[in-house]
């Protein structure tokens, strides 16, 4: 059977430097940080005081859920479901009423989240169970702390009746959510798909990372300049949250409602390292992350150096040299030859399972509106791959895209990529 | 005086359910025969939390049995009243 076209229609995103798609357009483009102290996490002894949150939600969300509704939501949810209304709107679309019984068997969503929800349990399970009171814990808590959290409640907002679930893999979540979702729409599996990822913020989200001291400790001063990718004084990553959210088509179905087309999902792949070869827990095979690459251009029908733009996964740790290298081997392109490369995790931070989703939609945003955002705070660029600073952007340019990459790789040495290409 | 007291649950009852009503506009008119599932369009599973909360607001037990007999604003009232009398 001859695959669907996938076709991106819409988008949301609630992220620490802007929420919706012109505020966070507009902060890619001016290189506004999202990154702030946070006097909790100082008081609570973290090393890393700083982070990516985004803004408070209480002037907004009551314009996006009735107070029921709003009762049993946890922040994870909350963001992806802005973002998913956001996007679901963005792309024309018209959220069905509450009193109607029709159910849109065409439509799914995939929604990842990395950590789940460790804030509400930490904050209502533990200690309702620690002083017997668990009778008071109320009706919420299941729902709020399933792994299916963020998109389970999507069903009753857009009366999905095809495949609702969650995926978890870990920083790779957001991105695989979006290659599976393309893949049942590329399969004539589903006509639509609302796919994405979101992330709690907070220090029960951030402590293991944190205890792991792989977070940055030297810039609580200076929270702007804490994430610092591709940068010689790089020394971990600054964590971050929010929430992406994309909608997928049916390049047809797109078509014949006369949708705007954000992009096409060119080519996709997933998979893993199988921690040999000096991947493991939390570091990757080489081998398998040039070999997820190269299977999504592949998959595109498209060559190496047809790529104009690569949105790094590029998480400020010491794993950046590797990732460049990786690109660089995969491409087929020498540091000199490579296509312009950033990391949006200069401004936002590392927003873990909802890094890839959000990162995303920065990707399509740069390709509609032709610029590559700058990649902040690498002016020290990190001398092992000097090579390659000529093709990272330290401010926002101006570049017509016309083919775009974007990768993430996670915890479990598990790895995803798409291509997108404008339309 | 007891219909009074009566007036004051209700008025109490009626701003507990207020927020897990999905139809705010049936509890604008909300008799003592409102349902609290068919008419207000309260998530079954809220009936915990609005137990809950009838207990911290009316300092009252609640058992689950009778708990389980609310299925209307008047029954909520009708128990409440009982327990505290």
């Amino acid at each position: 059977m001859t695959r669907k076209r996938v076709v991106v229609t819409g988008m949301g995103v609630v992220a620490p430097n802007g929420r919706g798609l012109e505020e966070f357009s507009a902060a890619l483009k001016n290189g506004t940080s999202g990154i702030k102290f946070f006097s909790e996490l100082q008081e609570l002894k973290f090393s890393c005081q700083v982070g990516g949150k985004p803004r408070s939600l209480d002037d907004v969300k009551n314009e996006y859920f009735a107070q029921d509704r709003l009762y049993a939501l946890s922040d994870a949810m909350l963001y992806a479901g802005i973002a998913a209304i956001d996007a679901y709107r963005n792309a024309g679309l018209v959220i069905p009423e509450e009193n109607s019984d029709e159910v849109d068997h065409d439509t799914g969503a995939i929604i990842g989240t990395g950590i789940g929800g460790i804030d509400v349990f930490a904050e209502k399970v533990y200690p309702a169970l620690q002083t017997g009171r668990v009778r008071r814990m109320g009706s919420t808590v299941v729902e709020q702390v399933m792994c299916s959290s963020v998109s389970a409640f999507m069903g009753g907002i857009f009366a999905l009746g095809n495949q609702v679930t969650t995926n978890s893999s870990a920083c790779s979540t957001g991105t695989e959510a979006i290659i599976m979702g393309a893949d049942r729409i590329r399969h004539g599996l589903a006509k639509r798909m609302i796919v994405g990822s979101s992330e709690a913020a907070g220090p029960y989200v951030w402590a293991g990372f944190d205890a792991m001291r792989v977070l940055i400790s030297k810039y609580n001063d200076t929270p702007e300049s804490a994430s610092r990718p591709l940068s010689a004084s790089a020394a971990g990553f600054a964590p971050g949250s929010g929430a992406g959210i994309l909608i997928l088509e049916d390049y047809e179905l797109a078509l014949a409602r006369g949708a705007r087309i954000y992009g096409e999902v060119l080519g996709t792949a997933i998979n893993s390292g199988g921690m040999r070869q000096g991947g493991s827990m939390t570091a990757p095979n080489k081998k398998g992350v040039q070999a997820c690459i190269r299977s999504a251009v592949v998959d595109s029908g498209i060559a190496p150096g047809d790529i104009d733009y690569v949105n790094g996964h590029l998480t400020a740790t010491m794993a950046d040299p590797h990732e460049m290298k990786n690109w660089s081997e995969a491409l087929e392109r020498k540091p000199t030859e490579m296509p312009l490369v950033n990391s949006t995790k200069s401004m936002i931070g590392h927003c873990l399972g909802a890094a890839g989703a959000i990162e995303c939609v920065a990707t399509l945003l740069q390709l509609n509106q032709g610029f590559v955002h700058g990649s902040l705070n690498c002016e020290d660029f990190h001398t092992e791959i000097s090579a390659f600073s000529q093709c990272v952007p330290q401010k926002s340019v101006e570049k017509n895209i016309s083919i775009a990459a974007k990768a993430s790789f996670g915890f479990g040495d598990v790895n995803s990529c798409i291509i997108f290409k404008k339309f | 005086m007891t219909e009074m007291n009566n007036e004051k649950i209700l008025s109490e009852v009626i701003g507990i359910i207020g927020k897990h009503t999905r139809n705010q506009g049936a509890l604008a008119t909300a008799s003592m025969e409102t349902e609290l599932l068919k008419d207000l369009q309260i998530n079954s599973a809220r009936f915990v939390d609005i137990i809950l909360e009838f207990e911290d607001r009316f300092n009252v037990q609640i058992p689950d049995e009778e708990a389980d007999s609310i299925s209307t604003v008047g029954d909520a009232v009708t128990l409440v009243g009982k327990l505290l009398h």
